[in-house]
């Protein structure tokens, strides 16, 4: 049964005043673990474990610059870090109790330093592409075999969408995902933060968005594994859940991800520890059990995204790391592109954009 | 024998003061701030510890901005609209619907009503979202309805109804509708049926005893009822959240989006003292207007 930030929301209004030195309340996104490895934290360090999910950066932002979240660990994004860093969010973490932290990747702590220099506030969770998932089938039996599955095109071709708004189309409600990829698609820059290049990014949006159906940040993994949707522009591991349901529910449906061909967001998601976190070496305990090669590779296993962790490489089971979805090979990776945050008055001008793609007026 | 006066009318100001006031003077400070990247996420804060410069400095920096930027983006006046018209027609359902169900719970024999009433109630001991969840598995395209149609050969392909504000108004009048029953059962339960008796022997019809009798009796219930279903209706966010499509456009949605996705508080908090002007005011006027009548009647 999968949770949605929603259920845990209530959940946590109603269990935040009671935290205790024997707690541990972590915050992740939904659909990000192999559920075991909650009870085997628990039973390794005899904390009791709270695990609430999210499906949204920009409500955990809101969480975070409220103050007060009552959690010990946090999984925002890169660039998601950098600003809440910037607004004194988290605290520094304490290396001297990550005995595993030998075990990450120095090529993907490179990459992640761009947002946290010297890594020092947050190590990554896992990381991973934001493209397109497809019904194999019913796209092909709208758009014809030569269906631009693999392209940009498929998404912000009004002329594709209109077709493909009969067997349904779901996007990610993440403007700081969506707007990039548009511009990318136009020939632009998808890392600009330059207010007169995002504003060319609304035309193409407007002219898609009657053809969307939802814009929706979870919901497409169980709606294009049971035939609700065909189409759905989100993230890598999600879409290749989806298509782990669809097997399992042996429904006919073929689901396939695919990092567009024009070049695809690179995105980490980093674990941190809020300033005011009630249990901080609660918060270690956590964070250093997760970068166990094991664990970590049991996770990845679970969820099919890459991780950080050059350790746990050796556990991953061929269809993770032999997946070049999962683990891009080299002309992938060139492939791949990464942003950096919006500063408060290029945020207006994005949440402004977004608000009226998706209310469309 | 003063004191005792003053206590009992002090306790319920010192409620609405305290649940009501506070919080509405607080969400009317952030709307007067300015957004910042910063724990809270908006400026200025009130900093006591500098004394009178620091109330002053707080005061010098509030300003009207974010209501005037409400002004110059249609995007909230329509949403408001819409708010309106879903919650206008969703309260007409429900009265549709709910007033036969109330009117048979009535006149349903005594020892039923208890079983009746419990139906009614039943739900209620459900989590709201779960039930809302439920309707997701119902409306959807491989869903209960469609599966159910196809099989009889009702339609050929699957009516998108999840998604669309179709959706929306079913669901929300499943959740309301024992908001609009309750209060119209409790007033029809209360009429004296001789008076039904004595307009046929004075030769009304049994249709038009009950336009002329039972329903103008059953007033104050179907006010009621309205306005339990219309109130909570207008600010509604779950349900269209969770049924609606991205052409579903409705305030409480724009305040979320504001709040958690937009983390605008500023912009979030003049939106909802708009809201409450909006809303509230007329209601309250309208309210007064009945009592007034209502006097003036006896």
């Amino acid at each position: 049964m999968k949770k949605t930030w929603l259920l845990s929301a209530a959940t946590v209004a109603l269990v935040a005043s009671a935290a205790t030195a024997d707690e541990v309340r972590v915050y992740n996104w939904s659909d990000y673990i192999d559920e075991e490895l909650l009870t085997k934290f628990e039973e390794e360090t005899g904390l009791d474990l709270i695990y609430d999910v999210f499906d949204s950066n920009e409500v955990l932002e809101t969480k975070m610059l409220a103050g007060g979240s009552g959690y010990d660990v946090v999984v925002p994004s890169g660039t998601f870090l950098q600003r809440q860093i910037s607004a004194g969010a988290f605290q520094k973490l304490d290396y001297s109790k990550l005995s595993n932290a030998g075990n990450l990747w120095d090529v993907i702590k490179d990459r992640t330093a761009q947002y946290d220099p010297g890594n020092e506030y947050a190590i990554n969770y896992m990381w991973g592409t934001t493209g397109i998932g497809v019904n194999v089938g019913k796209v092909q039996e709208v758009l014809g075999a030569d269906a631009p599955i693999d392209s940009l095109a498929l998404i912000f071709d009004p002329a594709n969408m209109e077709k493909l708004a009969s067997c349904g189309v779901q996007l990610l409600d993440a403007p700081t995902e969506i707007i990039p990829a548009a511009l990318k698609y136009i020939g632009e820059d998808p890392a600009s933060v330059d207010p007169d290049v995002i504003a060319k990014a609304e035309p193409v949006l407007m002219a898609i968005r009657p053809y969307v159906q939802k814009f929706h940040s979870s919901e497409y993994i169980n709606a294009l594994a049971n035939g609700e949707i065909c189409v759905a522009f989100g993230w890598s591991g999600d879409i290749l859940q989806s298509r782990d349901r669809a097997w399992e529910a042996d429904n006919g449906n073929e689901i396939a991800y695919n990092a567009p061909k024009e070049g695809a967001l690179m995105w980490f998601d980093m674990m941190a520890i809020p300033v005011d976190a009630p249990n901080p070496d609660g918060a270690h305990q956590f964070l250093n059990f997760i970068m166990d090669a094991q664990n970590m590779a049991a996770a990845s296993n679970y969820v099919y995204y890459a991780n950080g962790n050059k350790a746990s490489q050796e556990f991953l089971v061929e269809d993770v790391i032999g997946d070049p979805a999962i683990y891009p090979d080299e002309a992938t990776l060139e492939n791949l592109y990464t942003t950096l945050p919006y500063d408060a008055a290029v945020q207006r001008v994005v949440t402004r954009l977004w608000t009226r793609v998706k209310s469309g007026t | 024998m003063n004191y005792r006066r003053l206590f009992l009318i002090g306790v319920p100001y010192v409620w609405l003061l305290a649940l009501f006031l506070v919080p509405f003077i607080i969400v009317l400070k952030i709307s007067l701030s300015d957004i910042a990247l910063s724990i809270p996420p908006y400026t200025p804060t009130l900093d006591l510890s500098e004394g009178w410069a620091g109330i002053k400095d707080f005061f010098s920096k509030l300003d009207f901005d974010n209501f005037l930027f409400l002004k110059t983006d249609p995007l909230y006046w329509k949403a408001y609209v819409s708010s309106l018209q879903i919650a206008i027609f969703s309260t007409a359902i429900t009265l549709l619907v709910g007033y036969p169900i109330a009117y048979g719970m009535a006149r349903a024999p005594e020892e039923w009503r208890a079983t009746l009433m419990m139906m009614v109630i039943l739900p209620f001991w459900t989590s709201f979202l779960i039930r809302v969840y439920s309707w997701m598995g119902i409306l959807g395209k491989e869903g209960f309805l469609n599966s159910a149609l196809m099989w009889l050969g009702i339609v050929d392909e699957p009516l998108t109804i999840l998604n669309t504000n179709t959706a929306v108004y079913i669901g929300i009048v499943y959740t309301y509708l024992p908001f609009m029953i309750l209060p119209i059962y409790a007033a029809l339960d209360k009429l004296d049926i001789s008076l039904l008796e004595a307009a046929e022997d004075l030769g009304c019809t049994r249709t038009s005893a009950f336009w002329l009798v039972t329903l103008p009796l059953s007033r104050p219930g179907i006010v009621a009822g309205s306005f339990l279903v219309f109130i909570p209706v207008i600010g509604e966010f779950v349900i269209p959240s969770l049924l609606g499509g991205s052409n579903t456009l409705m305030i409480g949605k724009i305040l979320f989006e504001e709040f958690s996705s937009n983390r605008d508080w500023p912009v979030a908090s003049a939106v909802a003292v708009l809201l409450l002007l909006i809303v509230v005011v007329p209601i309250v006027l309208f309210q007064r207007s009945q009592e007034r009548q209502a006097e003036a009647q006896k």
